[in-house]
């Protein structure tokens, strides 16, 4: 059987990223370490309360070895455009989510909506990175 | 069917507690979202859950300090903060009474969180490779 541990996200500033998502979003730090021996590499990782098996690691574009200057700049503009990756969130009332996340601040470029699948919003994180929320609905059969 | 409306109010609050411990919350806080009167809440709250709010709130903050303590490196004081408490003092002294030791001496008493975090082995390997400086094959390719 193989399960979601993790997923990378690259962010712009741990600090930031851990205050958004922590803070404003919700979740909680599951790990959060800096490794000396590593050039002072950070493993930060975050997770939605009483989902302890699933966390989003929140990465720092690294440069050289690791990553070129070249390909480092690259990943920051496709962040910046909006199109690195995203998330996708479930709530069991996102109207709730939308208007206490907008209340702490949140950056939201979709208002919840009525959608075949149920009601879904999306916001941004302060790096560019795309979320959605969505409140699924129950699928009955026939 | 009054009693389970009113527990599942009495749920709200304790589901607030869960999911918002590292807001600044207090008893309060919980009472209105619950919609209840601040002392009638803390008597519904201990009858059903059999603890009182503030206990209950303190409790969650001070398991996930411990949580904190053992699998990050981040600072006594910034995980003070990062449960909701403001002040070190306070904090100190509440984990201290919760765990019999002080949140030092609590993370001493396990293994560093450098050793045992589950950092994956490409990251070890794309982080831990050493850049290079100069090992001179381009100067010597360069030599007539």
């Amino acid at each position: 059987m193989i399960q979601i541990g993790s997923a990378q996200l690259w962010v712009h500033d741990q600090d930031e990223a851990l205050e958004f998502y922590t803070k404003k979003v919700g979740m909680e730090i599951r790990s959060d370490v800096t490794v000396a021996e590593l050039g002072n590499f950070r493993w930060l990782t975050v997770g939605a309360p009483g989902q302890d098996d699933v966390a989003v690691t929140l990465m720092a574009i690294p440069g050289p070895p690791v990553m070129d200057e070249q390909t480092a700049k690259e990943v920051r503009v496709l962040m910046a455009k909006g199109f690195a990756g995203t998330i996708f969130l479930v709530t069991d009332d996102c109207r709730a989510a939308y208007e206490e996340m907008r209340g702490r601040g949140v950056e939201f470029t979709e208002a919840p909506e009525e959608r075949p699948y149920g009601i879904d919003c999306g916001f941004r994180d302060p790096s560019g990175n795309s979320l959605r929320l969505t409140e699924p609905r129950e699928i009955t059969s026939a | 069917m009054v009693f389970a409306s009113r527990d599942r109010d009495l749920l709200r609050a304790k589901d607030l507690v869960d999911s918002r411990y590292f807001d600044p919350l207090e008893v309060a806080d919980l009472a209105r979202a619950a919609g209840f009167s601040r002392a009638h809440f803390s008597r519904e709250f201990r009858r059903t859950f059999g603890e009182s709010p503030h206990a209950y709130l303190l409790t969650r903050r001070m398991e996930r300090a411990a949580a904190l303590l053992r699998n990050t490196d981040r600072s006594v004081a910034d995980i003070c903060f990062d449960v909701g408490l403001q002040s070190v003092g306070s904090f100190t002294t509440s984990f201290t009474r919760t765990f019999g030791v002080s949140p030092t001496a609590y993370r001493a008493a396990f293994p560093k969180a450098t050793d045992y975090a589950r950092i994956p082995t490409c990251m070890l390997r794309a982080f831990g490779r050493p850049r290079n400086r100069t090992f001179r094959e381009d100067t010597a390719r360069a030599l007539p």
